[in-house]
Formats: structure tokens, sequence, C-alpha cells
């Protein structure tokens, strides 16, 4: 791939434009988008660290989500204390986000171990069961609003160097690290440690052959992932102030997973340009100004997303990747 | 007392793990013999609650409901594989779990569109709705009764049709090579169509046994989806006899646990904090077994013959 192909442009511009949003939103008189692209940029940094699972290590994780709830709960839980009991460091955004890497490393670690001793189907079902777990133990916790969720009603506190009550601070918080998950990810790929992750992909048997134990490198990848995730969630709870079980639904998992397809799987970019599509395509669905016999199309807008995804998964296999134009920086 | 209420419990674990089982076969038949994953097969279950209601409704009788829904059920199966599902079979887990989540979106839209986003309820008849004294002074619900029965009536039938029958040594045999069984004449996309359409008929049984006792509402296939997906991945993919055995210790562990439990763990915590923990140790109970089960044989309790290796 040549330094300055149209892919890598178009790439770039995307980039420039996200870099430069809140100022046109500013200019438009409208911060409206700030936050949506905010949810976007959130929504794609876990996509991205699910891609290097799925679109990579061909490791289909089905209860990612889970990390983020974990990441959001740890918000939460700290703020919620802090309020209620006058326990002033449970605010402390710097303890909360250690206690999130820690705590999503530790839960993917221990998910990974016993799942991925499994293949295949089992491996998606046991992923989604273990998050199902999670999700029903945030249910279950009364203390912190079971079914109905926690209202956040303190930001995490970063001591002044950055203002998460500031939209354009926390817009950039969440742009710069989706760029270091994107570095990162580049940087993993490109590795010895993402060659084996890609080589028991395509051929375990071979990677066992020329002396590699799959096992390991995959779950270093899960908890890379896991973890990355669980920041997502950090940054999540800030943005909405709130969090409640059903961010960890199981399809909410299912969501990240068609984020990833629809950009093109085992791609760098894909899972943003997915994550675009998929927020774009709820928006223009939920919004058709049409009704047929007194119903508004619009409110029904999943009766053509499902049908759509089956179409996708059916016909346009590799996604918005397949439309973009040059060769492909693809995992085989 | 305890004691009654243990045998009520017991009852009901098996009543869960019963129509656990209606759902796990299908499911795990279709994985077996088509390595396919069908997220969409607790969408099934709940057509055949929404059939039931309206067929109920129509017909005034429950019973009629229900006799016309489980031909209903298998008709919408069989549609949906020749639509939908049929393309996906030589494509890889992913694009099939994608897919089959996208037939989950669009039938939970469509349920709304047509019988709105409040419940139904499915009205019992006289006989069904009684309770009847199972020992001396412990009175249980006929209906709750009548699912046990039909469960084992219909797990006994399974196993006639898949041990006994023509239909069920080609579903043994595609289970455990399916290229083989087509070199050998047998017209495969016939045969899994029907396989699928009668695992659609058994989710559609369980959900219109299950419509009078919980709610009929949108979304009520999905957490049982999840409890059958932890069954046949305890008992093995693929596996009928996993399935009931697994189905049966899931039901019974769930419904036992989340009444027990917190009678247990007070005699280790405060009472207060038993009960703050219980309902939340209760729900994660039965992923603790799958894990434990897993831990120990990655390929459940009872893989089939010639799968696993």
């Amino acid at each position: 791939m040549t330094l300055l192909s149209p892919r890598v442009l178009i790439n770039a511009a995307l980039l420039l434009l996200l870099a430069a949003l809140p100022f046109l939103t500013d200019m438009m008189g409208d911060s409206y988008y700030t936050g949506v692209t905010s949810r976007v940029l959130i929504l794609a940094i876990a996509a991205t660290s699910l891609n290097l699972l799925i679109g990579y290590g061909g490791m289909v994780s089905f209860g990612h989500a889970a990390y983020l709830g974990l990441g959001a709960y740890i918000v939460g839980i700290g703020a919620f204390h802090a309020i209620e009991d006058g326990i002033d460091w449970m605010l402390n955004g710097y303890y909360q986000l250690a206690a999130t890497l820690i705590l999503s490393a530790l839960v993917a670690l221990v998910i990974g171990a016993i799942s991925l001793r499994t293949r295949g189907v089992y491996f998606i079902m046991i992923t989604m069961a273990f998050a199902q777990m999670l999700y029903f133990t945030a249910v279950g916790i009364e203390t912190y609003g079971g079914d109905d969720g926690l209202t956040i009603y303190s930001r995490s506190d970063m001591l002044g160097l950055i203002d998460l009550n500031d939209e354009k601070s926390l817009y950039y918080l969440i742009f710069f690290s989706f760029l270091a998950v994107l570095y990162l990810m580049h940087r993993l790929v490109g590795s010895r440690f993402g060659a084996v992750i890609r080589g028991s992909k395509s051929n375990e048997a071979r990677m066992r052959a020329i002396g590699f134990s799959p096992y390991k490198y995959r779950l270093t990848a899960f908890i890379i992932a896991g973890t990355i995730t669980g920041y997502a969630g950090f940054l999540m709870a800030n943005l909405n102030d709130f969090v409640s079980p059903s961010m960890m639904h199981w399809t909410r998992s299912g969501d990240l997973i068609i984020m990833i397809v629809l950009g093109g799987i085992g791609n760098l970019f894909g899972p943003l340009y997915g994550t675009i599509a998929f927020m774009a395509l709820e928006e223009l669905l939920s919004s058709i100004p049409l009704t047929i016999g007194g119903l508004n199309v619009g409110e029904y807008w999943q009766i053509i997303f499902g049908p759509l995804l089956i179409l996708v998964v059916l016909y346009a296999r590799n996604g918005i990747d397949s439309f973009l134009p040059g060769t492909r920086e693809r995992a085989k | 007392m305890d004691g009654l209420l243990l045998l009520e419990q017991v009852l009901n674990g098996f009543q869960l793990g019963l129509l656990l089982f209606l759902l796990a076969a299908g499911l795990t038949l279709v994985f077996g013999i088509m390595d396919m994953v069908n997220l969409a097969h607790g969408s099934l279950y709940m057509m055949g609650a929404y059939f039931c209601a309206t067929f109920t409704g129509w017909t005034g009788s429950f019973l009629v409901g229900a006799l016309l829904t489980i031909p209903a059920v298998f008709l919408l199966g069989v549609i949906v594989e020749m639509i939908a599902l049929r393309n996906l079979y030589a494509r890889d887990h992913l694009d099939q779990v994608l897919a089959t989540f996208g037939l989950i979106l669009f039938f939970n839209e469509t349920t709304r569109l047509i019988w709105g986003p409040i419940g139904l309820s499915i009205p019992l008849p006289e006989f069904l709705s009684s309770t009847v004294e199972i020992i001396p002074g412990a009175p249980y619900p006929v209906f709750r009764l009548a699912i046990i029965l039909m469960g084992l009536l219909v797990a006994g039938l399974l196993y006639f049709i898949v041990a006994r029958t023509r239909l069920g040594m080609l579903i043994r045999a595609g289970a455990s090579n399916r290229e083989m069984i087509g070199a050998l004449g047998i017209n495969i996309r016939l045969l899994f169509t029907l396989v699928f359409g009668l695992g659609a008929a058994l989710a559609g049984l369980a959900g219109l046994m299950a419509g009078p006792i919980l709610s009929v509402e949108i979304g009520m296939g999905e957490g049982i989806l999840i409890l059958t997906l932890v069954v046949i991945v305890i008992g093995g993919i693929g596996s009928i006899k996993g399935a009931f055995i697994a189905a049966i210790v899931v039901g019974l562990i769930d419904t036992v646990g989340r009444s027990f439990l917190p009678e247990i763990l007070k005699l280790v915590l405060s009472d207060d904090s038993a009960s703050t923990a219980a309902p939340a140790i209760s729900s994660m109970l039965i992923y603790l077994l799958m894990a434990l089960v897993l831990a120990i044989r990655p390929q459940g309790l009872f893989p089939p013959k010639g799968v696993g290796k």
C-alpha cells in the first residue's frame, strides 16, 4: 500500500473531520452532534478492540458489552458512594480508571481462560452466557439501582487536568483515546504477537507445528480487548451520566458485532466506518417520514434493519470496506 | 412446611426444565445436523405464544388454539428456513449469528406492529386452571402438571423418532457426517427443512405452554434463549440425551436455587447481606454450573458420537 493511496486519503479526511467536529458544530450553533459523535467514537473504541478478537483472531466473542457496562458501573458506583456516603476519593477519576482497567482485565482473564478452552459455537455461546451472568448480577444488586440503573450525579474528577463536564474536553479525550487505540491496534496487528493471532485464526495446527501455543496468545488478546472496552465504558458513563444493566445486555454485544461486520471485518478502520454506519442507519431509519395506514414506519425501523442485516451478511460480506477504493489491507 | 415448599419447587423446576428441553431439542438438532447457530429460535417460541393467544381468542378454546398453533409454527419455521436460513448453512458461525440476530429484530418489530406493544394473556379452560392436591395438603396447578406430562411425552416421542424411525436414522447420520448422507442420495435440503420445521414446532409448543403462566410479550424468547444455549452447551451440542439431562438439571438448579438460596446464605451471612446477595447469586448459579462443566469437559457432558475430536 502506497503512502498516499485514495484509501489512506479517505481515512485521513475522516479523522481530520472528526478532529475539527466540535468547532464545526460550534459554527453551526448546534452542539447536538458533538454528543452524538462522542458516542460514536466510544463505541468505535469498543468495536475496534473487539475487531482484534473477531477480525484478526477469529474469536467471535458475543459478550463484549459486559466490559462496557463494567467500566461504566465503576464510575457510577464511585459517584454513588462519593455523594451518598461522602467518600470523596471514590470520585477521583484516576482511581476509577485504575479500578476499571484492573477489574476488566481480571474479568477478561477469568472469562477468557474458561471460554478459550472451547471452539466455534461453544465459544460464542459461553462468552454470551458469561456476559448475561454479569448482566443479571447488575440487575440483582438493588443498592445500585438494579434494573433501573444508576444516575451519575458527578462525573469523574480528573483533578484539574481535564474537565469532563466540559463537552469539548470530554470529546477530545474520547477522540485522542480512539486515536491511541487505533495506533495500538495497528502496532499490535503488525507485531509478532499479531502474526501469531492471525496465524492461529487461519491454521491453528500449523501454528502449533511451528512451536506456538495459541491459547496464551489468544488469552492475551482477549484481555487486551476486554480492558480497552472497559475503558470505553468509563468514557461512556461520563458521557451519559447514567449506567444501567441494559448497557451489558447481550443484544448490545450483538450491536458491536454488527458494527464490525458493517464496516468490514479484520480491517483497522472498519469498526469506525461500521459504527458510523450503524448509528446513521438507526438515525435515518427511525426518522423515515412515511406513514402507511396510520402507522409511522420510522417507529418500526427494525423491521427494515433486521432484513437489511441479513442482506449485508449474505451479499456484502466485507461491508463498507469493499466500497472504498484501493487495495484492502486485510489480514488473511 | 419446608418439605412441601421444596416439593413444589422441585416440580416447578421440572416444569421449567421440560420447557427448556423442548427448546433445546430443536436447537441442538438444527445445530447437530446443519452446523447452524440459530439465535432466532427464541422468536419461534414467542410466535408460538402469540399464535396460541390469537387462535384461542378466535376459537374460544385453548386446546383448539394449541392444536392450530403447532402446524402454524411448523409452517413458519419451514418458510423462514427456505427464505433466509438455507443460504447460511455454508457460511461461518459469525454470519449465522448475525443473520439470525437480524431475524430476531424483524420478528420482534413485526410482532409489535401486529399485536401492539402490550402483552397478551392466554385464558385457560376450567379444568386446566384449577389445582389438584398432589399429596394431601399440597395443592398444585393442574396446568403445570400438564406441562410436565406433555414435556415427558414429547421427550419420549422424540426419543422414539430419533432412535427408531427412518427419519431419526437420517438425522443421526446427518449429525455425524453431512456430506456422506448427501452422497448416498438422500435429499438433504428436504431433510434440513423438515428438521428445522420440527425444531420450530417444538419451540412453538414450548411457547404456547409457557404463555398462560408467564406472559405473552415481545422479547419473551430472548431470556429463555440464553438459558437454552446454556442447556445445549452443558449437554453437548447435537445431543438430544445431553439436552434432556442438562435441561432438567438447569431447570431444577435455577428454580430451587432461587427459592432456597436466601435461606442457605443466611446461615453464613447476616440477614441483610443475605437478602441483598441472594438474587444476584441465584441468577448466576446456572452460569457457574456451565463454567464448571466446560472447565472440565469443553465439549459438554454428552457430545454426540464422532463429534468433538
